[in-house]
Formats: structure tokens, C-alpha cells, sequence
């Protein structure tokens, strides 16, 4: 079964923007042309489950802007983006997470968040706590976390619920050693189980050691895609 | 151009090229139910976390209304006397509606802000937000009722049989309030002035509402300019279980509920077309 399926993909902004009523009316009525910036381009990309998948390229290739369609959030301006089973997105810091409300709190909004119910959250409220290892913290406000433990709370979050596949945008890169092992751990036992994994990252060997496949996308398109340490390889010598 | 294959029925999300991907109505409802647990949170957040570090914590709901009522008693129940005995309850039942409405299209118009971030990074039901808002307002609202229930007891003044309309009245009204939330709210993510415009716009409507002073005093040939106005159908039918003590008539009921029904329709027309996008402009 398809996991992620992406037909022809492209997503599209405008690069100059209206953004009052105001402009509307003094610029809007004298616009020219078609002033789009594409951040993906006619990009079909069909992820199985039990998959683990790679996505590198540089800065602004599009790999953020790939998981948001791939988990259903942005709508693509062409193409079709299908999702199926349970997909959770582990997007960027600080996601959806709450500065006022404790470590506590927050586990439970989140799971919310992620379609979860309160009587699912509590029974996993232990062991996400002792994932993280917050214990000590988990009932201080969040706006006393570092980045580092933000990041442990939603990573533990995220693999405690039943995801059948998760997407992951460079996440792992600002937890400490000790806390990536686990992390990487959980990963291969991830797929191991035949869950699905897409990882952005810029962390090559991660991608490599985490990784049987992996998309290099560059300026909004798929530049290669096949086996990560071919890819990789290959990505490698052309920087 | 990919071609397009048969969807099954398992997937948990198809997005489609945007001016094909207008929000189904069945399809949200039934996103909405599957994020019960999503829409109590938004509520439970949006009642604490915005009161936690306020001394008044909760009160502060309650107080703004309460000093409105000591400001308008002091001012006009004098000027009111005769076509309005008991002005605090004559008033209050009707601005407890408006402030109702005022505040949840604010609050959602700026929740919409807030959670845009959580918008961009999670699926979640497009409207949820704006639902919840409303919910927010809602329990609110329940809140100043049970004030003025007080106030009511405390001067005396009457309470009737007819409560028993009340909750359909709310109803209708929540369900007007949703909808014209619904429209702001999209209209406000592509365009930041909508706010402030309606900021501006919203005390000309309080006045074109029979909330403050009672209908007799409007000239008759100005009065078509309150009859046009749905807020006057929406607060005669709260007004008329708790002030008047009678059921409201079919007829305002009719027109309250038909208002309530176009807004809620029109409303989410507006915000399905516009929700595709909301992702590019938040
Ligand atoms: N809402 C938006 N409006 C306009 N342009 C956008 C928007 N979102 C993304 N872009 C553009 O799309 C391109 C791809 O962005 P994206 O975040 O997907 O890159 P990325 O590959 O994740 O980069 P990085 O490695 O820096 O995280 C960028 O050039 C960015 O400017
Ligand atoms: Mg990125």
C-alpha cells in the first residue's frame, strides 16, 4: 500500500502579495503578468508503507514545502497529494506547543492536535515523559525549555502515538549526542515494525544510516532519486 | 500532467489542485467530530491560558460587561424610565447577545492569527478554529446570563416562565455568530485591514441595534434602518424570554432563524473557497 502518494505536484506563490483591502483597490486593478515563484515543480513521488525516506538539497530546494503537502497541510497549486493511514507531521520547533502551559499540559494539546483523545494521551503520558526525559521539568512552563528539550518533548510526542508514518524536517539536529541515539534508535525500530519514515535533513550520514532511500530535490524539482548511498554519493561530489 | 487515478476510499487526505479543492461541508463536519478532543482543548486553552496571568483571571469576562452596565444604567436608564422599566435587565439581556457576537467575530478574527502558525504545521480542520471561538464564546456567554440572572434577583426585577426559549434563542444565535465569523475570518487572512475595518464598524452597528435604547424612540421613517439590521432580530428574540417574559413570536423567530441560516451558509461558501490558500498567506 501507498503511504504518500504525490501525482504532479506543484506548489506556487505569488511573489508579490496584497495585503489589505487598501492595495487591493490602489495596486490590484494594474497588475501585470504572472509573478510566480514556484517552490515545487510537477514533482510526482509515491512513498510505500514501510519505506524510509531521505530528502536532501540545499537551502529552499522545497523539502519543507514537500512534507506540508505530503502531510496534508498545504494544497497543492497543481497535482493531486494523497495521504493515507495515519501520518504525523513533526515539522519545524515549537509546533503547536504553548509557552504559558506546562510540559504536561502541552502533551496532552498536542495530542489533541494530532487527532488523539484525552484517554489515549493519558495512557501514553508516562512514557512519553520518560522518552523526553523531562521528568523534572514537565510541570514548568514551556517558555522555561531550551530548544534542545522542546525538541525531545515533540519528538516523544510524535513516536508515541500510533503513527503509521512519520515526517520529520530536520528535527533531529538540535538534540544533544545522547538524546540522537535514542532518537536514530527509535527510528530503526520504527521501520523495523514496517512503519514509514520521511526524514529532511542536511545531516548526510544520518540520512545514510537512517535511510534506505533517498529524493534529492533542488530548485523545486526531483534532481535524483534511488538508493541513499548512491544518491548521497553523488550529492556529495557535486557540492 | 500526472494522470488522475481512482482515489480509494481509505485515504485520510486528498488535496487537489487548489481551485479544485473547495472544502465539502460533510467532509469538515466529519474532520470536526474526528478532533472532538481538539476543539475542548481550544476551548479549555482559550479560557485559561488567556486569563492565567491576569489578576482577575476569569473575572475579567465578566467584568467588561458588568462596567459597560454600571456606565449605561448611570447614563440612560434615567432617559429610558417610562418605555423601559427595569432599563439594567432591558439592557443587559440585549448587550450580553451583542457582546456575544462582537466578541467572538473579534476573538476569531485574531485566533486566526494566533493558531496560523499551528495551521501551517498540523492537519487539522480549517474551521476549528473559528468553531471554537464560538464554543469560547458561548461558554462566556453563559457566564454573564448567570451574572445577570444575579443582577435580576438583586433589583427585583421579574423572572418568567418563557426562559424556557432561551436556549433555542442562543442557538440561533451562535449559529449567526459562527457564520459571519466564518467569512471574516477567511476574508481576514487575505487581508489584514479587514480587522481594523471592522473594528471601526462595529460600535455604528451596536447603535443600529435596539440593545441600549428601546425601538419606540426611532423615528418611524428611520426604522427600516434598524429593521434591516439582523443583530435587532437576533437580541429581540434573547431579549423577549428574559425581559419580556414571552416566547418569541414566530415571526421574529422566523426571521432571526432565516438570518442565522444565511449567514452560516454564506459564511462558509466564503471561507471553503478561500481556505486553500489561507496556507500561502499565513
Ligand atoms: N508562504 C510562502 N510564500 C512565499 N514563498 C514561500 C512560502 N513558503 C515557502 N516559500 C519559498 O519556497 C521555497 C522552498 O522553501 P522550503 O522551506 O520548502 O525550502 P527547504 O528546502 O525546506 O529549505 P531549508 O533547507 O532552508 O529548510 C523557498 O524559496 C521559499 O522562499
Ligand atoms: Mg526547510
Amino acid at each position: 500500500m501507498d503511504s504518500i502518494e504525490l501525482q504532479g505536484i506543484s506548489v506556487r506563490y505569488r511573489r508579490e502579495k496584497i495585503r489589505s483591502l487598501k492595495e487591493l483597490v490602489v495596486r490590484g486593478l494594474a497588475r501585470r503578468g504572472a509573478p510566480y515563484f514556484y517552490s515545487l515543480r510537477d514533482i510526482s513521488l509515491t512513498v510505500r508503507s514501510g519505506e524510509s525516506v531521505g530528502i536532501i538539497g540545499p537551502n529552499g530546494a522545497g523539502k519543507s514545502t514537500l512534507l506540508r503537502v505530503a502531510a496534508g497541510i498545504v494544497t497543492p497549486s497543481e497535482g493531486v497529494a494523497i495521504g493515507r493511514g495515519n501520518i504525523v507531521p513533526l515539522l519545524e520547533l515549537g509546533t503547536g506547543f504553548e509557552s504559558e502551559l506546562s510540559g504536561r499540559e502541552n502533551i496532552q494539546f498536542n495530542g489533541a492536535l494530532l487527532g488523539r483523545s484525552r484517554a489515549q494521551m493519558r495512557a501514553q503520558l508516562d512514557d512519553i515523559i520518560a522518552f523526553s526525559g523531562l521528568e523534572q521539568f514537565i510541570d514548568a512552563p514551556l517558555r522555561t525549555y531550551s530548544t534542545g528539550m522542546v525538541a525531545r518533548l515533540a519528538f516523544a510526542i510524535a513516536t508515541a502515538v500510533d503513527a503509521e508514518t512519520i515526517l520529520l524536517d530536520e528535527i533531529l539536529a538540535v538534540g544533544d549526542a545522547a538524546f540522537r541515539a535514542r532518537c536514530e534508535e527509535r527510528i530503526r525500530t520504527f521501520v523495523r515494525e514496517g512503519r514509514t519514515i520521511v526524514l529532511v535533513s542536511h545531516e548526510t550520514e544520518e540520512v545514510v544510516k537512517l535511510c534506505k532511500r533517498t529524493v534529492w530535490l533542488a530548485k523545486g524539482e526531483i534532481v535524483a532519486d534511488g538508493p541513499s548511498e548512491e544518491i548521497i554519493s553523488r550529492y556529495e561530489t557535486q557540492r | 500532467m500526472a494522470t488522475m487515478r481512482a482515489v480509494s476510499s481509505d485515504a485520510v487526505f486528498v488535496r487537489r489542485t487548489v481551485a479544485g479543492d473547495s472544502l465539502r461541508a460533510l467532509e469538515e463536519v466529519r474532520d470536526l467530530r474526528a478532533h472532538a478532543n481538539l476543539l475542548f482543548e481550544l476551548v479549555h486553552r482559550d479560557l485559561t491560558v488567556r486569563y492565567k496571568r491576569s489578576f482577575f483571571g476569569f473575572f475579567w469576562t465578566m467584568l467588561h460587561p458588568l462596567l459597560l452596565m454600571l456606565i449605561f444604567v448611570a447614563v440612560f436608564s434615567g432617559l429610558f424610565k417610562h418605555q423601559t422599566p427595569h432599563y439594567e435587565t432591558y439592557f443587559l439581556s440585549a448587550y450580553i447577545a451583542w457582546n456575544f457576537f462582537s466578541q467572538t467575530t473579534t476573538n476569531a478574527m485574531a485566533g486566526l492569527a494566533w493558531n496560523g502558525a499551528l495551521m501551517k504545521r498540523v492537519r487539522v480542520p480549517r474551521s476549528i478554529f473559528t468553531l471554537s471561538a464560538a464554543l469560547s464564546g458561548l461558554v462566556n456567554l453563559a457566564l454573564s446570563l448567570a451574572v445577570l440572572f444575579v443582577i435580576m434577583l438583586v433589583v427585583r426585577a421579574p423572572l418568567h416562565f418563557s426562559l424556557v426559549a432561551l436556549p433555542l434563542s442562543l442557538l440561533v444565535v451562535g449559529i449567526f455568530t459562527f457564520g459571519v465569523s466564518l467569512a471574516l475570518t477567511a476574508a481576514s487572512v487575505f487581508f489584514a485591514d479587514v480587522r481594523e475595518m471592522y473594528q471601526a464598524g462595529l460600535p455604528a452597528l451596536l447603535y443600529l441595534t435596539p440593545a441600549i435604547y428601546p425601538i419606540s424612540i426611532v423615528p418611524v421613517q428611520y426604522r427600516w434602518l434598524i429593521e434591516m439590521n439582523p443583530l435587532t432580530f437576533l437580541v429581540e428574540i434573547v431579549r423577549d424570554p428574559i425581559y419580556n417574559g414571552r416566547i418569541p413570536s414566530l415571526q421574529t423567530f422566523g426571521i432571526a432563524f432565516a438570518f442565522a441560516l444565511a449567514a452560516l451558509v454564506g459564511g462558509w461558501i466564503i471561507f471553503r473557497r478561500l481556505a486553500p490558500w489561507f496556507d500561502s498567506r499565513l
